[in-house]
């Protein structure tokens, strides 16, 4: 698929999940989408290997826009960033969004075929400057 | 380094995590989410587990798989700090350093944790621990010293204002409280300070 893949990082598997729910409401399967959520071990947290999974479920030769919730999702998903490495590396961006809104316009952007870049800065309007 | 003189490293380390598990535990209750002692202990067991697969390699590549081991396992944003700061290490660091070259390459370690984390040192955070022990380093104090100085540092954070982490939420109210990461940091710089200097 060409459009730009939306992944969903959150502490927490219901938020990731039910963030994932409404993007699908808005977008259908129109944009590959993909969602982890928790420490791996049944608590609250992210993990870095979950990440790269949902990256690599989400990927789009378009790129992936990753979007968090709180500090450790943006550090565990930029970790994943890096040990992908290039050149995917290039085409995924952590956004500056909120995590429910964020994916939601990302995702809107992307199904109407936007590039990488206009996805994320549709994500990174939502946020105060 | 010998293989025994890394394992015996792995296991003064994940000796004194999993002791301090629930102590790190409060402390991060108090002004974080409360995860950092278990977390901790997780990933230090992990590298333990794998000790001697890890401990067979050369130094730069034992000191990279504990960094990934931490990453892939700790399960909060610890991972990737404490997991940056051995995989840098191991960047780093030659095979068999001296304490130029461990001084060098522990600056450079600090410097890629503080970037990974997006902060500097006076935010409350394991680099108000990283920086200081640095700096003793580099005035080639002794293990024992290095040790006293970062429980000092780890003490010093509890009347700073966190302005990264999850304590920053907290603003005012996390001042009067150790920061979590500080403490870990302390603890482990004691465990291979000790580890080191017994031989």
């Amino acid at each position: 698929m060409s459009n730009v893949g939306i992944v969903i990082v959150s502490h927490s598997p219901l938020v990731a999940e039910g963030t994932a729910d409404m993007v699908r409401q808005m977008v259908g399967d129109e944009v590959p989408l993909a969602w982890c959520g928790g420490n791996g071990h049944g608590g609250l947290g992210t993990s870095v290997e979950a990440i790269m999974g949902a990256i690599d479920k989400a990927w789009s030769e378009a790129g992936v826009a990753i979007l968090v919730d709180l500090g450790g999702a943006e550090t565990n998903s930029e970790m994943a960033v890096e040990m992908i490495g290039e050149p995917r590396s290039h085409k995924i961006v952590v956004c500056n969004a909120p995590i429910v809104e964020g994916a939601v316009m990302a995702a809107t952007e992307s199904s109407g075929g936007a590039s990488l870049k206009e996805v994320v800065a549709t994500a990174h309007e939502l946020s105060p400057s | 380094m010998a293989a025994s003189d890394f394992s015996r490293l792995i296991a003064a380390a994940t000796d004194t995590v999993a002791a301090h598990a629930d102590e790190l535990t409060a402390l991060d209750q108090a002004i974080g989410d409360g995860d950092h002692g278990l977390n901790m202990r997780r990933g230090f067991e992990a590298v333990r587990a794998e000790a001697e697969a890890i401990a067979a390699k050369p130094l730069p590549d034992a000191l990279k798989a504990v960094g990934t081991k931490l990453v892939m396992t700790v399960g909060g944003a610890s991972g990737p700090l404490f997991g940056t700061l051995f995989m840098a290490l191991g960047k780093e660091l030659p095979a068999a350093p001296d304490r130029a070259a461990l001084t060098a390459a522990f600056g450079k370690a600090v410097e890629a944790v503080a970037a990974r984390g997006k902060s500097q040192p006076g935010q409350k955070t394991m680099l108000d621990v990283l920086q200081p022990v640095y700096e003793a380093l580099a005035q080639g104090k002794t293990g024992s010293e290095i040790a006293d100085v970062a429980d000092k540092a780890a003490d010093a954070t509890v009347p700073m204002k966190a302005l990264r982490g999850r304590a920053s939420f907290l603003g005012e109210r996390s001042i009067g409280h150790m920061d979590a990461g500080a403490r870990s940091t302390a603890l482990l710089v004691r465990a291979v300070a000790e580890t080191v200097e017994g031989r």
